[in-house]
């Protein structure tokens, strides 16, 4: 069959279009799946602990110690306030060193001094937790011969210094220079320029900042292992060892005792709703602080 | 009078809020230099006692007391570089969907859905792994790979679930948030006019993506993964609680392995000689080590990209 | 926006502490706080222990962290820790490290079985000593292996790998179980020793018998040592082991308590002793004494407290190890250690 002039190169295009959307299509179906595949765990993960977590979560889980190991009832109420007043603790010494080295480095962020700052966030951002864990234990713990409430909070504060120095120095810069030119303009001094001006500005956005990693550090597990270590107990002063939700559900999750098993799923069913929660809701107030959101 | 007692009074004030803050900042680079110092003086007596030999051993012999990184330092990286394999694509392809394809009201949710699982803790991941994740390999996937693939001796093996496989598994779910977070900032900040360009040049879809995106972007995405890297290196609960914990060096992903950071978790606060504390005191330090240059290396990456917002 | 949530979070927060010290307070008016830590061995007697203890006596709160013997034995020595635990006895040089002198108090007996979780084979596994160590040393690999099958007829084993599972932190189980492979095993005693951890030839590594018990219920085909508790708590069968008289015994209290009988001919003043593959027909080989190491002079509330723990826990408390799979001590030892316990000096 012949048809009217199909030159081999006009054919060749063709073919090649051809492929070409084909190849195309077949990419966006690659890209769609690839993104489909990368949120399965994060369903499979809120599924199972949704599902073994909830039964596990009764009255007794919230307001009782654990039971003698193999024995049944017992909850998880101490590890609970634990995970707060470490989480407290560490905020306490986190937040506001976080928060003063992002508002250095936004501030007086030009200098060589201020370059050796930037690069120490960096580089104790990138430095794993177990270190951490490591140093706090030579540290707190053999000089104050005791395992502490105290020791981990410090090691849980450490960890939470570079997110909030980082989020506070991105969000200080978003700060137009009109606005600081401004205030100096008026005689302000640069102090108070930065204080009542700067900051009191983005103080919802670093509050968020400061939440977020609050909320990352409530899980973290591999620090507390040799400074807060664990404890049966209520919370008995911060020179004592306290327990912790992340580490309880760590010993639980590896013990062959049903019983404990379950809780280790009710523990993190707990801890994964308070992250996703806290997420969620700083998440919305920014966007509706700020309009459009970019988190 | 007035006008220049006040100004001096502004120099004060500025002068004693910027060292004040100078005073807390430099906390940090001190806080860094200390847990430096301790590390190498804590791992001094095995440093000394065994010299560059602890890097190429894998002996890991507490009785007889011979201590080399080696076994662990294989665990860390190659159950790095499994995560990195699965999870990098998987990354790069997500974010192009995020920002090439998706609407920006799709994005915006998928890129909350994506975001969320580094909010997940890693001991929910171990939890996770031990229970959910281990049982489908070792009924599912590891006799199957052995089965088809048995011949390479990468999957060879009794199934045990958990190992080396389940390791790399988590960790590229845990790896997936960063490197996507990192891409699709790097694919946002080329330019438009080279999608454009590549369109009037007649480029489908996917061609716009793959020559104007990806290919500027290539550095920042490599920085991007490389941080990937980082994080898998120093992670610790989750991979102690799936890798089975054994030091040794296997060709096969199925069989048990341990990283630097889970010898850790596992023997520092039960180490009874002063030589077993020392030699896991200098995992520490090697550890501390190659995140520093990994870290370090992706930020170039990430910088050079002329990506200069954060780089996590 | 933000202000307002900031400030409901701090409420909830101080609320929460509020609450918090006010159950502080009530409960622990006059609290005494101990914390000890080691052995996993015989955490479950422990944790019901120190329950019962502080039943009978409110301000006696003594935290007790299962982290295996030799963490025990290091947070013991590096005083971070009010007394330690651990059931491999501390070795002279481990001694020569503490500040102050201690002693060693036996507490009770147990057995360290041998626990498996292989499909279709629910109970009566027996081993030689040869076998065992073999398994361990990675030589025997299959379940259906002919050894096995021999020795246990009437048994079908499947056609699966053995999947060892043994200890990844220090621990007195694992010093006792390989105490007793070096004594029946040469190669063994050769290849990897005896120590609180080892060399493994093979296997996966568990934290603690907890992590060794669950990972033997989570694999199948797999095997692992633990105390006779933790595989009853996990209801997982155990295996019978050949004895050195030749017969095959069953961890039992009283198959331990056998064991501790030959002993205590020959027990040492400091109680630092193996009973191990020890002589008669009716001991299983592999059980041992679990130690709390407590320092010989000890000061104020919290010495004192503990003293009267132990003196509890070697009488009235041993009525607790029975139920729980545990041999007390023989009368004669339980009068030994009372009589050490009151040289230990308060002041």
């Amino acid at each position: 069959m012949r048809r009217t002039q199909p030159s081999a190169l006009s054919q060749l295009v063709e073919i090649t279009y051809k492929r070409r959307r084909l190849v195309t299509r077949a990419m966006m179906i690659v890209l769609i799946a690839a993104f489909l595949v990368a949120t399965v765990p994060l369903f499979s993960v809120f599924f199972h602990v949704v599902r073994q977590g909830l039964p596990a979560l009764n009255m007794d889980f919230f307001t009782h110690l654990p039971a003698p190991v193999g024995e049944a009832g017992g909850g998880l109420a101490n590890a609970l306030l634990g995970t707060i007043i470490l989480v407290v603790l560490a905020s306490v010494i986190g937040i506001p060193w976080g928060v003063v080295i992002g508002i250095f480095l936004s501030e007086y962020g030009k200098s060589r001094f201020a370059a050796l700052v930037r690069f120490s966030v960096d580089m104790l951002a990138s430095i794993p937790s177990i270190v951490i864990g490591l140093f706090v234990y030579a540290l707190v713990v053999i000089p104050m011969k005791r395992f502490s409430g105290l020791a981990g909070g410090l090691a849980l504060g450490i960890l939470m210094v570079p997110t909030i120095a980082r989020t506070t120095e991105e969000i200080l810069k978003l700060i137009p220079v009109h606005i600081r030119e401004a205030g100096l303009g008026l005689g302000v001094p640069r102090w108070k320029m930065i204080l009542f001006i700067i900051v009191r500005g983005s103080m919802g956005a670093i509050a968020t900042g400061v939440i977020l990693s609050v909320a990352r550090v409530a899980g973290e597990t591999a620090p507390l292992l040799f400074t807060a270590l664990s404890s049966r107990f209520w919370f008995g002063g911060l020179d004592q060892p306290i327990a912790s939700l992340p580490v309880q559900i760590f010993n639980y999750a590896i013990s062959p005792f049903e019983e404990w098993q379950s809780q280790a799923w009710g523990g993190a069913l707990v801890l994964i709703l308070f992250v996703f929660v806290t997420n969620i809701i700083t998440r919305l107030a920014l966007r509706r602080a700020h309009g459009s959101g970019q988190s | 009078m007035k006008i220049i007692r006040k100004r001096r009074d502004i120099h004060h004030g500025d002068r004693y809020f910027y060292f004040l803050l100078k005073g807390l900042a430099s906390g940090l680079p001190l806080l860094l230099f200390l847990i430096a110092a301790f590390l190498l003086k804590a791992s001094w007596p095995t440093i000394n006692e065994f010299g560059a030999a602890f890097l190429f051993t894998q002996d890991w012999d507490p009785v007889g007391e011979h201590f080399g990184v080696l076994a662990f330092a294989f665990g860390t990286i190659v159950s790095s570089l499994i995560a990195i394999a699965i999870g990098a694509p998987l990354s790069i392809f997500t974010a192009l969907f995020l920002t090439e394809l998706a609407s920006s009201r799709v994005a915006k949710v998928a890129g909350f859905l994506v975001e969320m699982l580094a909010a997940i803790p890693s001991v929910v991941y171990g939890l996770w792994g031990i229970f959910v994740l281990a049982p489908i390999l070792r009924i599912h996937v590891e006799p199957f790979l052995g089965k088809t693939l048995g011949f390479l001796p990468l999957f060879q093996g009794p199934p045990y679930g958990v190992g080396m496989l389940a390791a790399g598994i988590v960790l590229a779910i845990m790896i997936i948030p960063t490197i996507t977070s990192v891409s699709r900032e790097v694919f946002r900040s080329v330019p438009q006019s080279y999608r454009e360009a590549a369109m009037a040049l007649g480029a489908t879809r996917w061609e716009v993506m793959r020559i104007a995106v990806l290919k500027t972007g290539s550095t920042g995405i490599l920085g991007a993964v490389i941080l990937g890297l980082g994080r898998a290196l120093g992670e610790t609960m989750a991979v102690t609680m799936v890798i089975g914990n054994r030091a040794d060096i296997s060709a096969s992903l199925f069989s048990p392995a341990q990283t630097m950071s889970s010898v850790i978790a596992n023997e520092y606060a039960e180490a009874t000689s002063a030589t077993h504390v020392a030699a896991l005191l200098e995992i520490g330090l090697v550890l501390f080590l190659l995140t520093f240059i990994v870290n370090s290396l992706a930020r170039v990456f990430v910088w050079r990209a002329s990506l200069g917002r954060s780089a996590r | 926006m933000m202000n307002m949530m900031m400030k409901k979070i701090s409420v909830l927060v101080t609320t929460l502490l509020a609450i918090q010290a006010t159950v502080t307070i009530a409960h622990s008016a006059a609290a005494t706080r101990l914390t000890g830590a080691g052995a996993t061995f015989p955490y479950p007697l422990y944790s019901k222990w120190f329950f019962e203890y502080q039943k009978r006596n409110p301000e006696a709160e003594i935290n007790y962290q299962s982290i295996g013997s030799g963490g025990g034995i290091r947070q013991f020595t590096e005083g971070t820790i009010d007394f330690g635990a651990s059931d491999a006895p501390m070795t002279d040089e481990q001694l020569a490290k503490l500040a102050q002198p201690a002693f060693h108090i036996p507490t009770v007996l147990g057995a360290v079985v041998l626990t498996y979780h292989v499909p279709g084979t629910s109970t009566g596994l027996k081993l030689t000593p040869d076998v065992l160590a073999d398994i361990f040393l990675g030589k025997l690999t299959k379940w259906n292996d002919p050894r096995l099958t021999k020795l246990n007829p009437g048994v079908s084993f499947p056609d699966t790998p053995i999947l060892v599972a043994h200890r990844s932190d220090g621990s007195g189980t694992t010093g006792i179980f390989t105490d007793y492979l070096s004594k029946v095993s040469p190669e063994w005693k050769k290849k990897v020793g005896q120590g609180t951890a080892v060399k493994w030839p093979v296997g996966l590594g568990g934290k603690g018998n907890e992590g060794v018990t669950g990972l033997v219920k989570q694999t199948p085909g797999a095997i692992g040592y633990v105390e006779l508790i933790y595989a009853e708590n996990s209801k997982l069968p155990y295996a019978s082991v050949q004895n050195a008289a030749g017969h095959f015994t069953l961890p039992s209290m009283k198959s331990v308590s056998a064991a501790a009988a030959g002993a205590l001919k020959t027990m040492p003043g400091d109680f630092r002793v193996s009973i191990t593959n020890p002589p008669g027909k009716d001991s299983y080989p592999i059980s041992g004494f679990t130690y709390l190491l407590v320092h010989q002079t000890v000061s104020g509330a919290k010495g004192r407290t503990l003293v009267e723990f132990l003196e509890w826990a070697v009488s009235d408390g041993q009525k607790l190890a029975e139920p729980l799979s545990y041999a007390p001590l023989p009368h004669s030892l339980a009068k030994k250690v009372e009589a050490t316990i009151k040289k230990i000096q308060v002041k």
